[in-house]
């Protein structure tokens, strides 16, 4: 296999694709760097001018509000020029391919591009494809990685937890189609949590996921047992009646997150959640707004997560 | 005009020679071998010492996108990549646009490729009208066209009823099936074989039982019917077994299998190379390794070049936006004799499977070298290497996984009934 393409000759952050190969330092450094812009948000003055100048390009093929105000919070809190593109709605429609699109961006001076993009492995092919100063962060590619949103739910889980190895962690729900859910899964393996456990129904875990270093449970009840953190996955609007489920009820009952299934849990265990969330589908809402959740202090972590690596990336020599 | 082949390295994988030889053409046909050959005059002569002469190769699926997709490929281009790859016969699926479905389509085609005078093509028929799986097409007037087997090219049946009758109805006529195996539900979405990349990589998966499916719902109808099926492009281990199964059982069937599926694998997809975007997917590791079995042991009677042009714009996209498919027919010769090196088989078992196995399925007197036979020859030298560039490909399609690489084997001439179409260094 080629060598990791986000990563350049001198083993730093050039783009950021995927969790998946990174080293366990590169991800050390962006969780330390994370916490040096924590103090920044929470001053007065939330700015710090590491990259000004520079233009961060937010190119959003498939729409999404809260990933694209956090990543122009986190641009504008480094000083970056930001220009939001709703591709889903211009040039794509138009017929033009992603790489023209991509190439007449470049053409106006783009130092960052953010990408979100519906299908799995767009991101890659838009690295290969940009000038060497000009980087690209994932900002969420179809099924497969949703990076920074995994470096958070890191983040978070530093925080609250300290210790990646010796942590029990579940991720609950829609797998199959999860990004979230393959990111962090490569960043606990990386950090060296010994047991990670996916919990859903067949239908929405996805063939060959213990490959990746994970435990499979179908029972959520069996699942939870002493984990210290909960993570729940968003469980979309289209696939709550179908082939792969047959009602949001019967899914609540038995893959909700209700306070007597988080009992079986460790007493202290998070609850997180990358949102937006489904009260009474995926979590309910006492747990949702109860003691063990950290879901909104993840959103507040996700902007210095978002702060640290783009200016890694910008930092890095081509 | 007459041809003389002096000082080669004949090999018939036909008959199992591989000896030093000489051959004679004459109208078209091999008239004389060795000593015959040798003493008899000839208006041309050409010294193939330290070479090999072989059966010209024979393609059971080359995509040449003529009609309609002219923007892909011509039948210019593609003719002129398989006679630079050695390749002198070649069948062609039905999936073109219009799908060859009428017989005033494949009548002009076959006129177009006689006109061009490079590789004999047999034109495969569509067995549903516009390949939409409702009605059945004139069968017997496209055969009299020139159709040597009927297909739905990568497009399955989704009714069973249909194939049933369309079965029972080419089976009246002593017509063969091809048809790719692929259970058309369990196929709907998936881009890459469902297993630990696809999961990896979140691309949606295409199960091997999607394939192993099809096969026992084929098999079943071939029971029934006995009409003979040639099942294409073979992607998986389990699949290998049913077909072990049914030809020890006798039932009248063959296939074959894409030549990128005896060495590529699904871990080849790296990050997203689109160029392994292929249908039907590269699976894992084991059911690559079953499939060169199966060829060694002839479960997998043939391979195929599977040679699909795709341009650059519909390549170079995300993963599962990109077309399926890879230019191959220029890679297949290259391909079958790294295969044979890795598998340690003799160069006669090595080209069987490309010449005399293929001919054996199209019914054709070709793939073979004796007195009588069509005189289509592909002189190549297995040692020297080809460094595969778009440059140097003729194809209109420059998509491979392989590009890039050095791949054994340097065809020096290929020659269809008698005449030299292609001359390389």
């Amino acid at each position: 296999m080629r060598r990791n393409p986000q990563l350049n000759k001198n083993g730093e952050l050039q783009h950021l694709l995927s969790i998946e190969g990174l080293p366990r330092e590169v991800l050390e450094r962006v969780l330390a760097t994370a916490d040096s812009f924590i103090g920044v948000t929470e001053r007065e003055v939330k700015k710090v001018p590491l990259l000004r100048g520079k233009s961060v390009f937010n190119l959003f093929f498939e729409p999404s509000t809260r990933t694209r105000t956090t990543f122009e919070i986190a641009a504008k809190r480094l000083s970056a020029d930001v220009i939001n593109l709703n591709i889903a709605a211009s040039s794509q429609s138009k017929g033009e391919s992603l790489l023209d699109t991509v190439a007449n961006l470049s053409a106006m001076q783009a130092d960052i591009f953010v990408v979100r993009h519906g299908s799995s492995g767009a991101p890659f092919l838009i690295a290969q494809h940009v000038k060497p100063h000009e980087h690209v962060v994932n900002a969420g590619d179809g099924r497969h990685a949703h990076p920074t949103q995994g470096l958070l739910d890191l983040y978070t889980l530093r925080h609250y937890k300290k210790d990646f190895t010796r942590l029990t962690v579940a991720i609950v729900g829609d797998v199959l189609h999860s990004r979230v859910a393959r990111s962090l899964i490569h960043g606990l393996t990386t950090l060296g949590t010994p047991e990670v456990r996916v919990i859903g129904p067949q239908t929405l875990i996805p063939t060959g996921v213990e490959a990746l270093g994970v435990h499979v449970y179908r029972n959520m009840r069996e699942g939870l047992k002493g984990c210290d953190a909960v993570v729940m996955l968003r469980l979309q609007n289209e696939r709550m009646r179908g082939a792969l489920l047959p009602s949001a009820q019967e899914f609540f009952k038995h893959y909700g997150l209700t306070a007597d299934k988080l009992a079986l849990a460790a007493p202290d265990a998070i609850v997180m959640h990358p949102g937006p969330m489904n009260r009474g589908v995926e979590i309910d809402s006492s747990v949702a707004d109860g003691p063990h959740s950290v879901i909104l202090p993840q959103v507040t972590f996700g902007i210095a997560v978002r702060m640290a690596v783009m200016s890694m990336v910008a930092g890095a020599s081509a | 005009m007459t041809l003389r082949i002096v000082n080669a390295r004949l090999i018939d994988p036909a008959s199992g020679r591989d000896a030093a030889g000489d051959v004679l053409i004459e109208r078209g046909r091999i008239a004389a071998l060795d000593g015959d050959a040798r003493a008899a005059r000839a208006e041309r002569t050409l010294d193939a010492a330290g070479q090999v002469v072989a059966p010209g190769l024979i393609d059971l699926a080359a995509r040449l996108r003529e009609p309609g997709e002219e923007y892909k490929a011509t039948l210019e281009s593609e003719m002129e990549a398989a006679v630079a790859g050695g390749v002198t016969s070649l069948a062609c699926p039905p999936d073109t646009d219009p799908p060859l479905d009428e017989p005033g389509l494949v009548d002009m085609l076959r006129r177009r490729a006689r006109a061009l005078a490079r590789a004999r093509l047999y034109p495969v028929g569509a067995l549903t009208v516009k390949l939409q799986g409702e009605t059945l097409t004139e069968m017997a007037e496209l055969a009299e066209s020139g159709c040597v087997a009927f297909s739905q090219a990568n497009i399955p049946l989704q009714d069973t009823q249909m194939l049933w009758r369309a079965l029972q109805y080419a089976g009246s006529f002593g017509f063969s099936v091809w048809l790719r195996p692929a259970e058309p539900w369990l196929s709907r979405g998936g881009v890459a074989h469902d297993g630990d990349v696809a999961t990896r990589l979140g691309l949606p998966g295409i199960p091997s039982f999607a394939e192993t499916i099809a096969i026992g719902t084929i098999l079943e109808l071939v029971r029934a019917t006995g009409t003979r099926v040639h099942l294409c492009r073979l992607s998986s281990e389990a699949g290998v077994a049913l077909v072990r199964a049914a030809k020890r059982e006798g039932l009248p069937v063959s296939c074959d299998v894409g030549v990128h599926h005896l060495h590529l694998c699904e871990v080849d997809l790296g990050y997203f190379d689109a160029q392994c975007r292929l249908d039907p997917p590269l699976r894992a590791q084991r059911d690559r390794d079953a499939l060169s079995e199966g060829v060694a042991d002839g479960t997998i009677d043939c391979v195929c070049s599977d040679h699909t042009p795709v341009d650059d714009d519909a390549k170079h996209q995300p993963f599962a936006e990109a077309a399926p498919g890879a230019t191959a027919l220029e890679l297949l010769l290259p391909l079958m004799l790294r295969w044979g090196a890795l598998k340690k088989r003799s160069l006669v078992q090595t080209l069987a499977p490309i010449s005399c196995a293929p001919a054996r399925i199209l019914g054709v007197q070709s793939g073979r070298i004796e007195i009588g036979a069509p005189g289509d020859l592909v002189v190549f030298d297995p040692e020297a290497p080809t460094r595969m560039t778009p440059d140097a490909l003729k194809s209109q399609g420059k998509n491979t996984p392989f590009l890039g690489y050095e791949l054994p084997g340097r065809v020096r001439a290929t020659i269809v009934a008698g005449k030299v179409v292609h001359e390389g260094e």
